[in-house]
């Protein structure tokens, strides 16, 4: 995403990006499965962080589904022979850049797409370092495929015009106070920091429930969407601390600095969470008592990011 | 996580490289390329081994005659019936239907062609099913 603004002229970074998108967040739905799994998410879907950041930054932005592919295939070329760079969505299986052990039925990726050579298109992907190329058979299963939550039907999107880049006080402010506020008081359990303590309770109840496999299946998974899923690492939270820190210079407020360094090493907590977790899913570790540990790490991170989070909102 | 705790181990990356945020000397954060991390590994592997055994165990029934090629395949791709119908642009009861090996035999080379499309592959390999694992 914050490849899409460069190109076009704007020098936000992807920590910026996020931040201003109101990315943080967490979510634990045990109801609605992906994969057969239940929904776990350390951050916002990606179309309602651009949504909340084209909102803030004031930047026109134009979203275009297609009911079949040709169309969407036109189109696409249309606006890389153009020289506009777009965002797409797309499912992750059909993608062949990806190793074979990443790749799976899932419909909510998000990259960039800026050119095309031959019969291959030039791709920015937020989960590799460079650029990856995709040949024009694999892109349009990935930009059509069906059935599953989140069908992408071909979505792109892109800046419409592309104003003066606008002072950033009032949107960082804004965006830092909605995330606040919803980690610390939507009303429902199973959203923000609520979230986190609602899983920590099921985490250490899980071997008893629903077994040993299950629970394997269920904790690998959460682990997957921490740190497989998108970019930097524990569940996002290193990628805010950066934000945070950016944010410190432009607010003109050194105590956010302090805050960056506190969710840093709220970062580091989740990746102790994740080794934890990676020994149990090994067997290397007493299942019982690992379940337990678990839970309480979790814990632990639910009252430093209230205890953090409150003390944002305190700031700006 | 500072940038010289950034794990450079052996994961499902494949030599790709991920970025990763991290705290530089200066106390700043910067973008660290990794190579992965072991314990995403871990559990990445906790994930495909699942998929696999169950791709395994309806090639072994598909060679049983116990199911069809087009189950096998559709596992394969890591579809459910849902999907494969979604794609295939054939309801999902037919889809559950055709699903039985006595059906599939029967099914007409148009219907086989939308399932072999939507499974990226031709029709005659729709009705092959490997002998050996995958």
């Amino acid at each position: 995403m914050a490849t899409l603004l460069r190109t076009r002229g704007w020098d936000l970074s992807e920590p910026m990006v996020f931040g201003i998108g109101g990315g943080l967040f967490f979510i634990h739905i045990p109801f609605l499965k992906v994969g057969g799994l239940p929904l776990t998410a350390y951050r916002d879907a990606p179309r309602i962080i651009l949504k909340n950041l084209a909102k803030r930054l004031g930047v026109p932005m134009r979203y275009e589904r297609f009911r079949n592919t040709a169309d969407g295939v036109r189109r696409l070329d249309e606006l890389l022979d153009a020289g506009i760079p777009v965002g797409l969505q797309g499912n992750i299986y059909w993608l062949s850049y990806f190793p074979a052990d990443m790749r799976f039925q899932y419909n909510g990726h998000n990259f960039v797409c800026y050119g095309r050579r031959d019969d291959h298109y030039l791709l920015s992907d937020p989960v590799f370092e460079t650029v990856v190329t995709c040949s024009a058979d694999d892109l349009a299963r990935a930009r059509f495929a069906r059935g599953g939550p989140f069908p992408p039907k071909g979505l792109i999107y892109y800046p419409d015009a592309l104003p003066r880049l606008p002072d950033l006080e009032q949107p960082v402010r804004m965006a830092v106070r909605d995330t606040c506020r919803r980690m610390l008081d939507v009303p429902i359990p199973l959203l923000g920091v609520r979230g986190i303590r609602y899983l920590a309770r099921r985490v250490g109840k899980w071997p008893s429930r629903i077994g040993e496999k299950h629970a394997r299946a269920n904790l690998a998974n959460i682990i997957r969407m921490q740190e497989e899923i998108g970019t930097g690492g524990a569940g996002f939270r290193f990628l805010y601390a950066a934000f945070l820190q950016e944010a410190a210079g432009i607010l003109g407020k050194d105590s956010l600095q302090d805050l960056s360094g506190q969710l840093t090493a709220i970062g580091d907590r989740w990746r102790e969470f994740a080794v934890l977790g990676a020994q149990v899913c090994r067997g290397r570790e007493n299942i019982e008592p690992a379940y337990g540990k678990l839970a309480e790490i979790m814990n632990d991170c639910a009252a430093r990011e209230q205890h953090l989070f409150t003390a944002l909102r305190s700031m700006v | 996580m500072k940038a010289k705790e950034v794990p450079q181990e052996i994961s499902m990356l494949e030599g790709h490289q991920r970025a990763c945020y991290a705290l530089g000397e200066d106390g700043r954060y910067t973008v660290v390329p990794s190579t992965g991390w072991e314990v995403e590994k871990i559990v990445n592997a906790v994930a495909v081994d699942e998929i696999r055994a169950t791709i395994e165990s309806a090639r072994q029934r598909a060679l049983r005659g116990e199911a069809s090629a087009l189950e096998f395949h559709m596992l394969r791709c890591h579809m459910t019936p849902a999907m494969l119908a979604a794609n295939a642009g054939i309801c999902k009861w037919r889809v559950r239907r055709h699903l039985r090996p006595d059906i599939f035999a029967g099914l007409r080379a148009a219907i086989l062609a939308r399932y072999a499309d939507a499974l990226r592959m031709n029709p005659e390999e729709l009705k092959q099913v490997p002998g050996t694992a995958l």
